[in-house]
């Protein structure tokens, strides 16, 4: 503590008071981007889904239902929060919490264009990586602790599915990797400048492949939504949860896919670069780009059924981890020779 | 309790009760499973939750009366079991309806087919994740709900024949109507095709699932597109034909392996059937009444009789209180082609108003009952395509 304070008020504390002050100014431009964003994913999905269904999707609230989120939110804060009487109710608690918390500091190392990343360290990738297995807790828990058979069975289901997927998705970016030779995001970006189409989707288009298939196991989206099977398992591990509970389970899945259609961006297709300047507005190719992915989700959800578990494993295991492990040796091989 | 609790866990089984509020059991089926893993060790389904006491109420009725009771027994084709009831009651009756009345018999009963075919696809597609062909389906059963509206007044519980007959005749604008539909019906079948049939996840998950081979579900008592799957040609269509099936021309598809996707394809060619069917009622409809004309004790009089001629107020006034009170004494079983098999009606006449007993034999039931065979071994994942390939509909089930 004293050495905490004698920093504080030494000669280069005003630096230091000016760095955490940008920090904490960047972290709540971030939330509330994020945060606005996740309300209207869900509304983008409803209107993309529902206009490839012959429907209009939300129209009552406001004009063209632009207010639905706005309402939805509303409603979720008011609900009655209903707690199973056989619940374990700290691991109840608590699990929803767990599931945002890894999603949202996930975000620190998420690059949105030069320059502005919340923290710059050196092992983004890993970092991300080792959140979102620290996410698949809050889901096995909340199956857990609801003490309900449904959501013990999709937290068995989702546990068993992002660890195997968590594989192949590490694999598939280690041929980024290697050609970059970087772990930190921005330098990734920058590597990729070089590369025809300022990106990497050309020389690791396998790598893109497995990651995009693997990004869909890993925010639990169809075909792989076997955690929240809803025909199945009624809503998978948050059966049991309403009210604010559920929605942070919500936010949590959003941010989730947001986060991994950024990556996706930035590893394979370049990041914030494009092929011009955008004045003014320098995430514009970035955002470009992970609305771009987020429509291939919706698109995605609204054309194929559901795998079976077992089919789902067997692809995993069978399919992708090769799949990618043979990525890394070409990769690697390619980088040998040069 | 914890006696049971321990053998359980010994075990390593969980009982899982699917239903009967579960958002794929369509209705109040439950099933109790017992799970080793994701594995089903046994399945045992629960029926009863939606009994109404059909069959006893049907004794309490007069046979015109009883009407209206077998549009909820399938309320998803509800057209096909009124046809079936008034054709097993003219047989104990004795009644032939026109030739017309025949035609357009057959002409709704195929609507029926497809209506309700199309909620299988939409259901069954659902359920396995496919959820665009869900509101496909349903667009094309909203058409043909509204061709129900223009035809009787009524889109699911219609009660449009009638014993001897058919309530109205059809007006030139239905014909019309349902001719445009069944123009582009087939392009429709195209689209959902386009969406499932070569889809690898939805190979996957039909193909060799829930298999029954021909002699198991001959025993089982499987019947419709459940028995024509497994590669057996049995329909009452063409078998005892009713109506003017006779006088139509239509293939019975059939599957070969017994499975799933088998099924699927056997009502995905139904689809075309009936299509083809109601273009030839449509074409071959002949004129005249759509009542049997000399039967004023078992048919009612047109109503703008009943206003102005006093025998057939009083006609109409008796056979509305005390039924067609010169049914012969006997037994009849009869038994149509509904959508999802064979459906059956089983009568006692003591020679009163009332039947005496009517037994219904409905394809669901016993489709149900065949789920533990079609299940145990498979994954809960299969339970839920298996559900959707038996086309279920709990308020026949239960009666």
């Amino acid at each position: 503590m004293t050495g905490f304070l004698e920093t504080m008020f030494s000669p280069g504390s005003a630096d230091m008071i000016l760095t955490i002050g940008t920090i904490v100014v960047k972290i709540a431009i971030l939330i509330g981007i994020v945060l606005l964003h996740v309300a209207y994913a869900p509304y983008f999905e409803r209107k993309v889904i529902g206009h490839m269904q012959v429907r209009m999707g939300p129209m009552r609230v406001g004009p063209h239902g632009l207010l639905q989120p706005i309402a939805d939110g509303l409603k979720l804060f008011f609900k009655e929060d209903i707690i199973p009487a056989q619940a374990d109710k700290s691991i109840f608690y608590i699990s929803p919490v767990i599931c945002l918390f890894t999603a949202m500091s996930t975000l620190a190392v998420i690059p949105i264009f030069g320059g502005f990343v919340i923290a710059n360290i050196n092992i983004g990738i890993l970092f991300v990586l080792a959140m979102s297995s620290l996410g698949a807790y809050g889901i096995v828990m909340s199956g857990w602790s609801s003490n309900s058979k449904y959501a013990f069975l999709g937290g068995l289901r989702s546990s068993a599915q992002v660890i195997s997927y968590e594989i192949a998705m590490g694999l598939s970016l280690v041929g980024v990797i290697i050609m970059s030779g970087s772990l930190n995001l921005t330098d990734i970006v920058a590597a990729q400048e070089a590369y025809p189409l300022k990106s990497f989707i050309i020389p690791q288009i396998i790598g893109f492949f497995v990651f995009c298939v693997a990004a869909m196991a890993e925010t639990n989206r169809t075909p792989f939504d076997l955690p929240e099977a809803e025909s199945e398992l009624v809503a998978g591990y948050f059966t049991e949860y309403s009210g604010m509970r559920f929605a942070l389970f919500f936010l949590a899945e959003y941010i989730g896919m947001l986060l991994m259609c950024a990556i996706a961006a930035i590893c394979f297709l370049g990041g914030w670069n494009g092929p011009f300047e955008v004045p003014y507005i320098p995430f514009f190719w970035l955002l470009v780009k992970v609305y771009a992915f987020m429509f291939i989700y919706y698109w995605v959800r609204a054309t194929v059924p559901r795998y079976r578990y077992d089919q789902l494993m067997s692809l995993g295991w069978k399919l992708m981890i090769p799949l990618a492990l043979f990525n890394v040796v070409l990769t690697g091989t390619i980088k040998m020779l040069r | 309790m914890e006696q049971v609790d321990k053998e359980t866990s010994a075990r390593e089984e969980l009982t899982l009760s699917l239903g009967p509020q579960h958002p794929a059991t369509h209705g109040v089926l439950k099933l109790v499973l017992e799970l080793e893993g994701e594995t089903v060790a046994k399945c045992t389904p629960h029926v009863g939750y939606l009994h109404r006491g059909v069959e006893k109420l049907g004794e309490n009725r007069t046979y015109l009366s009883a009407l209206p009771l077998t549009d909820r027994l399938d309320y998803v084709a509800s057209m096909s079991y009124n046809v079936g009831y008034v054709v097993a009651v003219e047989r104990l009756l004795g009644v032939e309806p026109p030739e017309r009345a025949k035609f357009i018999r057959t002409m709704v009963s195929e609507m029926a087919r497809i209506s309700s075919h199309l909620l299988w696809l939409a259901t069954h597609a659902l359920d396995i994740g496919a959820m665009t062909v869900f509101l496909y389906a349903f667009r094309e059963r909203e058409w043909i709900n509204d061709l129900f509206e223009m035809l009787c007044g009524a889109r699911l519980t219609v009660s449009y024949p009638r014993i001897g007959g058919v309530r109205n005749d059809v007006s030139q604008e239905f014909l019309d109507s349902l001719w445009k539909f069944t123009e582009e019906f087939p392009g429709r079948l195209l689209e959902y095709e386009t969406l499932i049939d070569q889809n690898r996840i939805w190979l996957k998950r039909t193909i060799g699932i829930g298999v029954v081979s021909a002699e198991d579900a001959a025993n089982l008592g499987l019947t419709g597109p459940m028995i024509r799957g497994s590669g057996v040609p049995y329909d009452l269509r063409k078998f005892a034909p009713y109506d003017a099936y006779d006088q139509v021309e239509f293939d019975v598809p059939t599957g070969t392996n017994g499975d799933t996707y088998d099924r699927y394809r056997v009502r995905m060619e139904e689809f075309r059937q009936s299509n083809g069917i109601v273009r030839q009622c449509i074409e071959k409809l002949p004129p005249g009444p759509v009542m049997a004309p000399d039967a004023p004790k078992f048919t009612l009089p047109p109503k703008e009789k009943v206003m102005e001629d006093m025998e057939a107020l009083i006609h109409h006034f008796v056979l509305v209180t005390k039924g067609p009170i010169t049914a012969p004494e006997g037994e009849t079983y009869s038994a149509i082609e509904a959508p999802k098999g064979e459906l059956g009606f089983f009568f006692i006449s003591d020679g009163s108003g009332t039947p005496y007993r009517m037994r219904i034999r409905t394809p669901s039931y016993v489709h149900a009952l065949a789920l533990p065979y079609l299940t145990e071994g498979s994954f809960v994942a299969d339970v839920i395509a298996v559900i959707g390939t038996a086309d279920l509909v709990l308020g026949e089930v239960d009666r």
